[in-house]
């Protein structure tokens, strides 16, 4: 029964992929690429992955669906055509995949009781987080404590993308600030739309406490602070959304949010400092009390907090800078 | 009792089902935009409504059957909304409904 599940979710995958590179329209591209991220965390689900699930769900189905769109809403919509196929690049594409399929002849089998990584490192973290880390979630356990450099690295990652960005879109949106005669029509086109600003209202609350819930919950059950961030993130964009970018600007002034963003990985890097001054390596959270699960619980809650400001605010920032701008 | 429980729970997801696949045809077939979007509201609120009640009878009275009434409330607050926020940025950006059926639709 469970295959039947598989292969329809599989089937639609192809499809959407099939029908995304058949598009023209860009935004309904965009909102396919949505849906694919969906029935990607569909997969996950059944693979019994929640965790990555859950960040699949967040940020490719939420999140970058939303920065697509305000992208194409600088640009345009359609994709701009070309008739002439380009043969040299259908050869290095062929070549690429063949390689990459090729390639995973070399694999073991899917599900394969012998393959590597169910004999080595698995196992062990298996056996060994219960008693060492403590920690309900082994998600978790791995994510932020065996791997903490690995996910160092990623926070990294996302704050060196919002800077980049920030590089990219900043100074062509003082220009606009400036010039607010613009802004005006904007603000009034969603003035009346009452019944999103009511429901909006209500949910908004809601969308933060359950991020909370996420971030904090995140030893415990599937979440933590990527999949928090992204959460969170998401009621503050449905907000300047609903309430125009002004104000939202107003309750989390850029210079507030740039800072955080920055605080984020510093609170991460600064957690891995604090246990090399406690007599502990770098990231290593036993040193942080006396007792080294309680270290470890410690330095999980404060690194994934972190995770969690830096992954709210760099996505918050990216999407006001990518609203802010005005179509040229 | 437990049985009319388990055939009460097969007719609701029955009838979800049924409503769900009115509503894809729906979306594949009538004319315009607005009518479109009825379809897909349909699919939306109830469809959904009625599968998630009949799992909901499915489970009993568990953790489970509360996170099914969350997830129920969720929807029922939320689909409506969108439904709504599309068809008026539909009209907002000019998109007027077709009101005369014209001979290409028959």
């Amino acid at each position: 029964m469970i295959h039947v599940v598989d292969m329809t979710l599989l089937a639609f995958l192809a499809l959407v992929a099939i029908a995304v590179t058949r598009m023209t329209n860009l935004f309904a591209t965009s909102v396919l690429t949505g849906v694919y991220s969906l029935l990607m965390a569909c997969i996950f689900t059944v693979l019994d992955a929640v965790d990555v699930a859950f960040t699949e769900a967040a940020v490719g189905a939420g999140i970058s669906t939303v920065l697509f769109l305000a992208t194409l809403s600088l640009t345009t919509q359609r994709e701009k055509p070309q008739r002439s196929p380009n043969w040299k690049a259908l050869c290095v594409a062929l070549l690429t995949g063949g390689a990459l399929v090729y390639g995973t002849f070399d694999m073991p089998h899917f599900g394969d009781p012998q393959a590597p990584v169910h004999q080595h490192v698995g196992p062990h973290y298996i056996g060994v987080s219960p008693t060492q880390i403590g920690v309900p979630n082994m998600v978790t356990s791995v994510l932020a404590s065996y791997r903490g450099y690995d996910t160092l690295g990623e926070t990294a990652v996302i704050f060196t993308a919002c800077m980049a960005v920030l590089l990219l879109l900043q100074h062509e949106k003082r220009r606009d600030e400036q010039s607010t005669v613009e802004k005006k029509p904007d603000k009034e086109a969603m003035e009346h739309a009452i019944i999103l600003r009511v429901q909006s209202k209500f949910f908004i609350p809601l969308i933060l406490l359950f991020g909370l819930y996420v971030q904090f919950h995140g030893d415990f059950g599937p979440g933590g602070g990527f999949q928090a961030g992204v959460i969170f993130a998401a009621g503050i964009i449905l907000y300047s959304l609903v309430n125009g970018l002004d104000k939202a600007r107003q309750i989390i002034p850029p210079n507030v949010l740039h800072g955080l963003v920055a605080f984020g990985l510093l609170l991460y890097a600064g957690t891995g400092l604090a246990s090399l001054f406690m007599d502990g390596n770098f990231l290593q959270y036993r040193a942080l009390a006396e007792e080294a699960t309680h270290g470890e619980h410690i330095g999980i809650l404060l690194i994934e907090l972190g995770v969690g400001i830096t992954v709210a605010t760099v996505m918050t920032s990216m999407f006001f800078s990518f609203s802010g701008r005005r179509r040229s | 009792m437990d049985l009319i429980v388990y055939y009460a729970s097969w007719a609701l997801l029955l009838c979800g089902a049924f409503l769900c696949a009115i509503g894809g045809l729906g979306i594949l077939r009538l004319p315009d935009f607005y009518s479109r979007q009825h379809a897909a509201g349909i699919t939306d609120t109830l469809g959904s409504a009625f599968v998630l009640i009949g799992l909901m009878l499915q489970s009993g009275f568990s953790l489970n059957a509360a996170k099914l009434v969350m997830i129920l409330i969720f929807l029922i607050l939320t689909s409506p909304v969108a439904t709504h926020a599309i068809a008026q940025a539909a009209r907002q950006s000019g998109l007027e409904p077709k009101v005369v059926a014209e001979e290409d639709e028959a």
